[in-house]
């Protein structure tokens, strides 16, 4: 093709996605974007094209694709119900800052706003759950909007962008020319680090008897992770992550002190309650981690490094922050900062780690009673993987034990939904995740409930090939509303009972290698069987309907209001 | 103190595209924030739009508010400020009857009263303007309906310039390039 000559839209939109390093798109085509798909066609050799099988699957496998490998994910869906069927990923990414890029399909610009077949106003519906959301209405702005696309989503603190694309655009010729964006007016990506925040941070850090650490996502984000282990063993600051922050620092790290809130461990959550100083290092203090704001951590002086501005004393006020890129920030504080030893204190932890040990853990991992936990089944495929493996999970007290059990060596290796709890979000989402890590070995944990939410995915697994590991565990209940029922609704299990299909039927039909799992001493062969070849698997494990996940500290409480089974 | 709900005056700074209004108000919504009043016009610096937005709101959620405003990527600049830190305006229309209004007698009075400027006059109505803060402008409306009958009356939003430091557009505008390029 000679570039000088005018091509057709849907051609500069190929273009202009090779041009930006797009190895992979996930999509479900129809008619306002046929044109693309058309064009599509003759880049089959340079895309790895996956069709899915609804377009809440494509989003969400890109969220899984972006999230395990850190380029945006690419999606492209047909106008209408193609559009809206991508809300809640849409929504999903912005909340756990995800960077995806939407090519939605749209009737013709002469056609806007006159309710023509499939128009939907898509630009309008996703401005507030998106980092951008721009329409495309000719030919000629194609290359710039999807250069700002990619600017917009993957700089900064990513997130989705939808391009909403008219067929006109899409069909009109236009003279194909890429610059790649990297300047907007308005937009700082990144606040550069400023000395005088950093220094005051290296005060109060510098002084802390007790310091404390909260890793969130946004050091996965920046890369970070090395440079916050250099920073955690200068001070000696012991140091738990959110649910989106773990595995930036390997489990068996000697500071390393688990998860925090809702189902975390005992010990860094009551530890926040108990630190001089504590360090939330791109993390937004959802509601989830902080419990009751009004009693959280009120005795620390905290100190919040986060790319965000708007995330500054938003749900909690910091003593000092510092914006800016987490890589950034915490190279400059190493340097600020003073070697420190704080060994009584980080001492002090193992009194709640034994409680937990002790009146949680064992119980869950090394359970007598004749049913299957999912705790033992998480910590087994764990060590079946040697720590190796990518951790996908779908929503509820399945997501929270594989939280709370599987474990880590490698960055980048949880895909989860944090903040919109989507549930559905586990298969498509671990097809995103074996597609952008395919040599890494990806175990999805999904509950009954969610399996059923994105269980025509399996069809994209047959067709693609995808060797994802399922791991369902089945208790036949919406689990975590059941919970909830059990332990704050006098028992009054309302709408969870679920009656279920014969999942390994299911799995059958499409032609997915399964086997089920009622008892203890079948697990293991059962976890081999499964990892033996890199074939995608579904395991269904038949574990105990009336499991809780503890310890819980339940909503809106203090973070030290912790239950645990014999509270 | 801090949890009073007084009037901000939110002053944006945006480009010119469309859905920019839907960008900004949804922001105020999903805080529960009314707008009180919303004036948009362009700004000095061609492609750039400035909107003024007064709400009641407290310190804390104002202060969270702007800065969800100023994250979005086509928001150039965002910020708020008090009635003390302002100069502001706002301009009123009121459309009476003729006969009606020379009825009243004492025009003179009335005229440099309220500092009006007659801007249109038919044998049907006349059309008066008058600028001012609110209650300036409702204090008219108040007189007048005491007296004869309003037939049409319309407000504009605020429109407000900062007393306190002088950042000129440009200079932000330079700045943040700067800050961007680093
Ligand atoms: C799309 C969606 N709908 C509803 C919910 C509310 N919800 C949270 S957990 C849960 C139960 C999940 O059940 P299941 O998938 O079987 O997982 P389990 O908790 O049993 O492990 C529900 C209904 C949600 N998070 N997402
Ligand atoms: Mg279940």
């Amino acid at each position: 093709m000679n570039m000088s000559d005018p091509i057709k839209g849907s051609y500069i939109l190929m273009e202009s996605l090779l041009k930006e390093g797009v190895d992979t798109i996930f999509g479900y085509p129809g008619g306002s974007i046929i044109p693309v798909f058309d064009a599509l066609y003759d880049y089959m050799d340079r895309f790895n094209y996956l069709l899915m099988r609804h377009e809440q699957g494509a989003v969400h496998a890109a969220e899984g694709y972006a999230r395990v490998s850190g380029k945006p994910g690419i999606c492209i869906v047909t106008s209408g119900p193609g559009a809206t069927n991508t809300i809640t990923g849409i929504g999903d990414a912005m909340m756990d800052s995800t960077p995806i890029i939407v090519i939605t399909g749209q009737v013709g610009a002469a056609s806007l706003g006159t309710d023509a077949f499939q128009e939907i106003d898509m630009v309008g519906i996703t401005q507030p759950i998106t980092k951008w959301a721009c329409q495309i209405r000719s030919a000629d702005e194609i290359a710039d909007a999807v250069a700002k696309a990619f600017y917009i989503s993957t700089t900064g603190r990513p997130g989705p962008v939808v391009l909403d694309f008219t067929k006109n655009a899409q069909t009109e010729l236009a003279s194909f020319q890429y610059k790649q964006c990297t300047y907007y007016r308005g937009y700082i990506p990144a606040p550069h680090v400023n000395a005088e925040q950093i220094k005051e941070a290296a005060h109060l850090i510098n002084q802390a008897q007790k310091p404390f650490a909260i890793i969130g996502q946004g050091v996965v984000l920046s890369n970070a992770e090395k440079e916050l282990m250099q920073f955690l063993k200068k001070a000696d600051i012991p140091a738990a992550s959110t649910l989106l922050g773990l595995s930036a620092i390997p489990t068996d790290f000697k500071l390393n002190k688990g998860f925090v809130g809702m189902h975390g461990n005992i010990a860094p959550n009551m530890k926040t309650n108990e630190c001089d100083v504590l360090i939330a290092i791109g993390m937004r203090f959802d509601d989830r981690v902080t419990g009751n704001p009004n009693t959280y951590a009120k005795q620390a002086k905290i100190i919040h490094i986060d790319i965000d501005p708007a995330e500054i004393d938003k749900n909690v006020r910091t003593t000092t922050k510092v914006l800016g890129d987490a890589k950034e920030a915490l190279t400059a504080l190493i340097q600020a900062i003073e070697p420190a030893h704080h060994d009584a204190w980080i001492q002090s932890f193992e009194a709640y780690e034994q409680k937990e040990q002790k009146t949680v853990i064992e119980k869950e991992l090394y359970h007598e009673g004749e049913h299957i936990t999912m705790s033992e089944i998480v910590r087994k495929v764990s060590d079946a993987t040697q720590r190796e493996a990518i951790l996908v999970t779908d929503v509820g007290q399945n997501q929270m034990a594989s939280a709370r059990y599987f474990q880590y060596k490698h960055t980048r290796s949880i895909v989860t939904s944090g903040g919109l709890g989507t549930m559905g979000f586990g298969i498509p989402a671990a097809i995103g995740a074996k597609v952008g890590a395919p040599q890494r070995t990806v175990c999805l944990f999904v509950g009954d409930g969610g399996f059923q939410m994105t269980i025509e995915e399996l069809g994209t697994i047959m067709q693609s090939k995808i060797g994802v590991k399922m791991i369902l565990l089945n208790n036949n209940y919406l689990g975590m509303v059941r919970q909830w029922q059990e332990l704050f609704f006098q028992k009054r299990y309302s709408s969870t009972q679920m009656i279920n299909p014969d999942f390994n039927q299911i799995a059958d039909a499409y032609h997915i290698a399964n086997r089920k799992v009622s008892n203890r001493s079948e697990i293991d062969e059962a976890i081999q069987d499964m990892l033996k070849d890199d074939h995608a698997y579904l395991l269904v494990v038949e574990v105990e309907e009336n499991g809780l996940i503890y310890p819980m500290i339940p909503a809106g409480e203090t973070v030290t209001n912790i239950l645990t089974p014999h509270s | 103190m801090e949890n009073k709900k007084i009037l901000y005056t939110v002053t944006i700074f945006s480009e010119n595209h469309v859905g920019l209004l839907n960008q900004i108000s949804n922001i105020f919504t999903r805080r529960g924030l009314n707008i009180e009043t919303l004036s948009v016009s362009p700004s000095a610096i061609e492609g750039i739009h400035k909107f003024t937005v007064t709400t009641y709101a407290n310190r804390d959620l104002i202060e969270k508010v702007v800065k969800q405003i100023d994250k979005r990527v086509d928001i150039i600049k965002s910020f708020f400020n008090t009635d003390e830190e302002l100069v502001y305006q706002e301009i009123a229309l009121y459309k009476v009857a003729t006969d009606q209004f020379l009825a009243l007698g004492s025009i003179e009075e009335l005229i440099r009263k309220y500092n009006i400027r007659i801007l249109e006059m038919t044998t049907n109505c006349v059309v008066l303007e008058k600028t001012g803060h609110y209650d300036e402008t409702q204090g008219l409306f108040k007189e007048l309906s005491e007296k004869l009958t309003i037939l049409q009356f319309i407000r504009s939003g605020r429109i407000a310039i900062n007393k306190s430091k002088i950042e000129r557009l440009s200079d932000m505008l330079a700045k943040l390039k700067e800050e961007n390029q680093q």
